[in-house]
């Protein structure tokens, strides 16, 4: 499979990338890790004229604590994320998500940037970036904005992304101290997308749920936070009514439609299945 | 579209082509430099025959541009022997273990499980497991290759320790 010619570009310096995107528009591509972009290319599903890697952005790379917060560079891979031991230490689920994520050679080159800005509803680390409430550091040439995980993906492959923009980094809000945190994931095998999956964060005060967050994966046209779901956690016990009642929430939330993984009917039973397993590791992980 | 020039470095060797940016990789080491041990399969990123080291990262070359290797080290199934042809540990243990059948597999799963070895010398058989989990084989079932990869394992640790 061959994919279509393009010209390739390969910038210093942001600024220098967001120059060549905004010279060519909608013809520009940028290519981190390129896990999901050569693959659509070879089938000509992508066919930019103009692709500009990023490889050379320095800017773009490494894991910082800072202000409260964990600002991960875009062009950071999978795998280092798996080998950070202050993301274990401080938010061990996104260690637990990336496992999950296709095979080692992949993950040497899939970056965090292109997982959550690509769009692709079966990607995890959208719906892990909804329930950690982070948010994504954007730029064009005319300055920076940031975006809530929650508010940045409009369909399938539609994002808040502009055109001319480009994700620099992710910016996670240190979870707090006892959080306890859980990616559940249901995949036919190694390398596919989730037949369904759930993210949860979750704190305890003493025996109550003082704060949760529920968010799912592939079971929809984008992630999907899932807020009555979270909100029928907090103040309970995390007692079985409690744990019912945010799985019934789930489902009401999710939107999954019929494809090889299996009828739409069956992913939202799983997509409970996997709401109540994530809740009951996330409390065995949290401390009171 | 025109073409740019590439270098890299390959098996040790210094190489330097003109290529079209949409060159895959694996066309580029099979087509324009001869090193067809790396294996066209799937082509689509799932079965790690096309397999290489890339600056010390396990790559699926049918997934990489050559011109996003630029100024990369590379090492394939070719470079995994000693310059006098003794074979490397994993080559030997897939040998005496019966790692392969047909052995189209092979190369990248040997190329493969050179990085994880480096960088855990004494995986489980789980580990192992995870560990080529992004390489498949249709023949073996993979109970040899578990084998083979444990053989390369204790008989470089060995080596290790009788070297201390």
């Amino acid at each position: 499979m061959i994919p279509g010619p393009f010209e390739y570009h390969r910038p210093g310096s942001v600024d220098e990338a967001l120059a060549l995107l905004a010279r060519h528009g909608e013809d520009g591509r940028v290519i981190a890790g390129g896990h999901s972009l050569v693959p659509m290319m070879k089938l000509r599903l992508a066919a930019p004229a103009h692709l500009i890697d990023l490889r050379n952005l320095a800017e773009l790379r490494g894991i910082r604590e800072a202000d409260g917060s964990l600002e991960i560079g875009a062009m950071t891979t999978q795998h280092e994320v798996i080998e950070s031991e202050l993301l274990q230490a401080l938010c061990p689920i996104l260690r637990e998500t990336a496992l999950m994520i296709a095979d080692p050679q992949v993950r040497y080159c899939g970056t965090l940037g292109g997982n959550v800005a690509n769009g692709d509803p079966g990607n995890d680390m959208p719906a892990v970036m909804q329930c950690l409430g982070a948010s994504y550091l954007v730029r064009n040439a005319s300055g920076q904005r940031e975006i809530p995980a929650r508010d940045f993906y409009e369909g399938a492959y539609f994002t808040a992304l502009g055109e001319d923009e480009i994700l620099t980094a992710v910016r996670i809000p240190r979870p707090p101290e006892g959080q306890g945190q859980a990616y559940e994931k249901m995949k036919r095998k190694v390398g596919d997308y989730a037949t369904a999956a759930a993210a949860v964060a979750l704190s305890l005060d003493g025996g109550t749920c003082s704060q949760a967050a529920i968010a799912l994966t592939n079971l929809g046209q984008t992630p999907i936070f899932a807020e009555a779901a979270s909100q029928a956690l907090v103040g309970s016990s995390l007692d079985e009514a409690a744990v019912a009642e945010a799985v019934r929430l789930a489902r009401e939330a999710a939107d999954p439609v019929e494809d090889l993984r299996g009828p739409a009917d069956f992913k939202r039973h799983a997509a409970g299945v996997m709401v109540q397993r994530a809740v009951a590791r996330a409390r065995e992980r949290a401390s009171a | 579209m025109s073409k740019i020039p590439v270098k890299m470095t390959v098996n040790g060797a210094a190489v330097e082509e003109l290529v079209e940016p949409r060159l895959l990789l694996i066309h580029f080491l099979r087509e324009k430099l001869g090193i067809t041990g790396p294996h066209v399969g799937c082509e689509t990123s799932h079965c790690g025959a096309c397999t290489v080291d890339l600056d010390g990262k396990s790559v699926k070359s049918c997934t990489v541009f050559a011109v996003q290797a630029e100024g990369a080290q590379i090492t394939t199934i070719e470079g995994m022997a000693e310059a006098d042809g003794t074979l490397s540990a994993l080559q030997e243990g897939f040998m005496q273990e019966h790692g392969l059948q047909c052995g189209f597999c092979t190369p990248g799963m040997i190329t493969r499980a050179h990085r994880l070895l480096l960088e855990n010398p004494n995986p489980t058989d789980e580990e192992i497991r995870w560990g080529l989990s992004g390489n498949l084989c249709r023949c073996t079932g993979y109970q040899n290759i578990v084998k083979a990869v444990r053989y390369a394992a204790d008989k470089i640790n060995a080596g290790r320790e009788a070297a201390e």
